[in-house]
């Protein structure tokens, strides 16, 4: 019986320190450090992406403590693991977003914890950077008060991805009654860019079909059956971790032209292509801005500082490719928000998440700055404002040659004539749901 | 010593077929249910209520739906996250199609629709049994994960597929901040708890309970298989519905199909099986593990590896998350198959006896 009895204690002494670890959350009162909370899927389905990204952000972070802080002020940072989740990716925000005297940033690199934390933000004043991803309307700053979708939305991506496709038929007018399908993850993240390429379908005539792959994306046959039956001129992949190189592998088996196949930015990177090894030659991807760069500055500066004195954050091999760069812009953003946020409300000293945010809204990284900063051939200059949270959109096309990512075009820009009306009646329509009036120009200066 | 009923005697048959029998039995739920509205809102931070109390809350209330189709009709379902998404789904369709929608109703609107999507997967039970009516009740989630996923009238149209809502209210009264949301949950899963306890203790729970244990038996003696199975089927997922809308509309705010996806069946499943099958209470002690303890552990093993002077990855504690939440399901099985809530009926027992165990 005493057996069974302290069985019972044991199990009731778990839960009792599982309450008292969960509420002795210290807060400090004075925060010296600037604190970024980092959500990663370093596990799961979508972890072969997920991780350059981690990696890639956390050394950018670890790169401006050697290099002295922002403007002094160190920065510190945790990771928590979302799996790509929502729900445990809601666990995560909340966790982190009153830690280390608050949370600076947000960036959830998933659009269906974008999507939660949007609902959550404005309440706890707490801006998100969704950089590549999350809501498209979010880039209207009048409405999305505290969404950075800095460098481009999925709207944009789509919208380039056509005009490149109508430059290489020679003109919009040659892509009517063209075939266009679009193999989408089944989530929010891939069904954002159909609002935009049925718009563009209707303006051009193109014939778009749609084929959903359920997450995470292993299973594909049935779409590339389709594919192989309707003999579409091109394929566009909006896929994201396996999905990817299984689309690829998929498309080898049906032979279809992989050079006819085009991926957005997430889908451009050397784990999608690696497995697939030569089957993949030919295989096109937009590229946010950056391709894979390891002979950037700010990559040798990471190699020197970092990597060198052993605090690396991955594989040395990896620093520099695609997805850990774009986790290293990202860090920039979100550092470089507080260092504008510092211009205003005083340097060298900490800033709130609100001041931060109005760092992120006054974003100015002009060239030289960015040439400063080891980012010279990785980044053209973004300015953000109160009505455009975006700040650019540029975006270059870059092939896998079976080695290596090679730009094939030249800089590209949405078009802002198709998108800015778009984005506006979505922000409008969000806005109305919420019972919101759009920001003022008065609240813009504050 | 302090714990045992010797001289509270039963006067009239409603004392005696009270919920609780034993007097401190109910004065220490009494003082619970007191302390979760009061006291919880005076001693926890925002993280609890948001990460752990809140969630917590509502997959209780999801668990008991189960544990009733479950545990006390023993007709095995794994289609309760589909229940759950047609809850949530339908009360967001009558919560933003229809003005001024009280909040309570929409909710309620959720558990209705739920219980008719209920009912009609419900009807291969009367023929098919165990195993081959889980895969039957699987049909339910696919089915539900595909309507939600593909008819674009579910989501208003929405582009990306998530649907949000906001400015909730009952009576007047916000539902915004994370005290005002844990109250509201808190309120609906105590109503719920009462009525389902009660609904298992009377004719019709009995009536259930005889199909579990044999239907053909019970056939004989009069119950009417049909009737008793659906009618599990219907209260279940009622009950599942209002959980899956308020998962939807009080902890996410905004959602898309996956939030409701196989996954979280199965984790309804475990929750009933792992806290006990049959037991209202199991259905906490089965939500406080599935919910709690992956939390617990993620945040524990980085304090205890720097406890021993590691470092610990992101990647090394999500994987061992995992090992140690699966051991402990395996050992707990191992220990008590018929659940938590068998672990808590007998601490109370020996609680009794103390401290002369003979």
């Amino acid at each position: 019986m005493s057996l069974k009895l302290r069985k019972f204690t044991l199990a009731a002494g778990m839960a009792v320190a599982a309450v008292v670890a969960s509420v002795a959350t210290p807060a400090l009162a004075q925060p010296k450090d600037q604190f970024f909370p980092l959500l990663v899927y370093r596990t799961g389905a979508y972890a072969p992406n997920g991780v350059p990204f981690a990696n890639g952000y956390a050394d950018y972070l670890k790169l401006v403590n050697a290099r002295g802080g922002i403007n002094g002020v160190k920065v510190s940072f945790e990771e928590c693991e979302t799996g790509y989740a929502t729900d445990r990716g809601v666990e995560c925000y909340e966790r982190l977003k009153g830690k280390n005297g608050g949370a600076t940033v947000f960036q959830p690199l998933s659009t269906g914890i974008t999507f939660a934390l949007t609902e959550k933000a404005p309440g706890d004043k707490i801006p998100l950077i969704t950089a590549g991803y999350g809501r498209s309307e979010s880039a209207d700053g009048q409405v999305f008060k505290w969404n950075f979708p800095l460098t481009g939305t999925y709207w944009g991506a789509a919208d380039i991805l056509i005009q490149h496709l109508a430059a290489k038929e020679g003109g919009f007018d040659k892509l009517k009654g063209k075939k266009i399908t679009l193999v989408y993850h089944d989530s929010p993240f891939g069904k954002e860019p159909i609002p935009l390429l049925q718009e563009r379908a209707a303006m051009h005539g193109f014939v778009l079909s749609l084929l959903p792959v359920a997450h995470p994306g292993v299973e594909q046959k049935a779409t590339w059956l389709q594919i192989r039956q309707n003999r579409p001129d091109y394929v566009l992949n909006w896929g994201w971790g396996v999905m990817n190189s299984t689309a690829l592998k998929e498309a080898v088996a049906t032979g279809f032209p992989r050079d006819k196949m085009y991926g957005v930015w997430w889908a451009g990177a050397e784990p999608d292509v690696k497995d697939v090894g030569d089957g993949a030659k030919g295989y096109n991807a937009l590229a946010l801005q950056h391709g894979a760069e390891p002979n950037s500055a700010v990559v040798k500066e990471i190699l020197a500082k970092v990597h060198d004195k052993g605090q690396g954050t991955g594989p040395k091999a990896e620093v520099g490719e695609v997805l850990y760069m774009r986790g290293l812009t990202a860090a920039m953003f979100a550092v470089e928000g507080v260092r504008a946020a510092q211009e205003r409300y005083g340097k060298g000293k900490w800033v709130s998440a609100e001041q931060a945010r109005w760092g992120y809204e006054n974003l100015n990284l002009t060239q030289a700055k960015l040439d400063a900063l080891g980012f010279k051939g990785v980044m053209r200059p973004i300015s953000t404002s109160c009505a455009d949270h975006q700040g650019a959109s540029w975006a270059r096309m870059h092939q896998w040659d079976g080695k290596k990512w090679n730009f094939t075009s030249d800089w590209m820009q949405q078009d802002d004539a198709i998108i800015k009306p778009m984005i506006k009646a979505a922000a409008d329509k969000y806005a109305a749901e919420k019972k919101w009036t759009r920001r003022t120009g008065q609240d813009c200066q504050s | 010593m302090f714990y045992r009923e010797n001289g509270q005697f039963k006067t009239s048959y409603r004392g005696d077929q009270q919920i609780f029998p034993i007097a401190q039995d109910r004065w220490a739920i009494l003082a619970l249910v007191v302390f979760a509205f009061i006291g919880v809102p005076l001693l926890v931070d925002e993280y609890l209520y948001r990460a752990i109390l809140i969630p917590f809350l509502i997959l209780s209330l999801a668990a008991l739906g189960v544990n009733i189709l479950v545990g006390y009709c023993g007709q095995i379902s794994l289609g309760s996250g589909g229940f759950m998404a047609v809850g949530a789904y339908a009360a967001y369709n009558t919560f933003i199609r229809i003005d001024d929608m009280p909040l309570l109703v929409a909710l309620l609107s959720g558990g209705f629709f739920a219980t008719l999507v209920g009912i009609f997967f419900g009807i291969p039970s009367l023929r098919v049994k165990g195993l081959y009516l889980a895969v039957a009740t699987l049909a339910a989630q696919f089915f539900c994960d595909w309507a939600f996923l593909r008819i674009k009238w579910f989501t208003n149209n929405t582009s990306s597929g998530s649907v949000s809502v906001s400015n909730l209210q009952v009576f007047g009264q916000p539902i915004d901040t994370p005290v005002q949301k844990y109250i509201f949950c808190l309120a609906i899963l105590v109503v719920f708890a009462l009525l389902a306890k009660n609904l298992v203790r009377s004719a019709i729970g009995r009536e259930w309970m005889a199909i579990r244990d044999m239907d053909v038996a019970a056939a004989v003696i009069g119950i009417r298989p049909m009737y008793a199975k659906l009618s599990a089927f219907a209260v279940s997922s009622f009950i599942v519905g209002v959980a899956g809308a308020l998962w939807g509309f009080i902890h996410l705010g905004a959602w898309e199909p996956a939030a409701f996806s196989v996954d979280r069946s199965f984790s309804l499943l475990f929750m009933v099986i792992i806290g006990g099958m049959g037991s209202i209470m199991g259905s906490f002690f089965g939500a406080a593990f599935i919910v709690v303890l992956p939390i617990f552990l993620n945040q524990a093993i980085p304090l205890l590896g720097g406890l021993f002077g590691f470092d610990v990855s992101t990647a090394f504690i999500s994987h061992a998350e995992y090992m140690v939440f699966g051991a402990l399901i395996v050992w707990f099985l191992i220990v008590e198959p018929h659940g938590l809530a068998r672990l808590w009926s007998l601490g109370k027992q020996k609680l009794r006896v103390w401290p002369f165990p003979h």
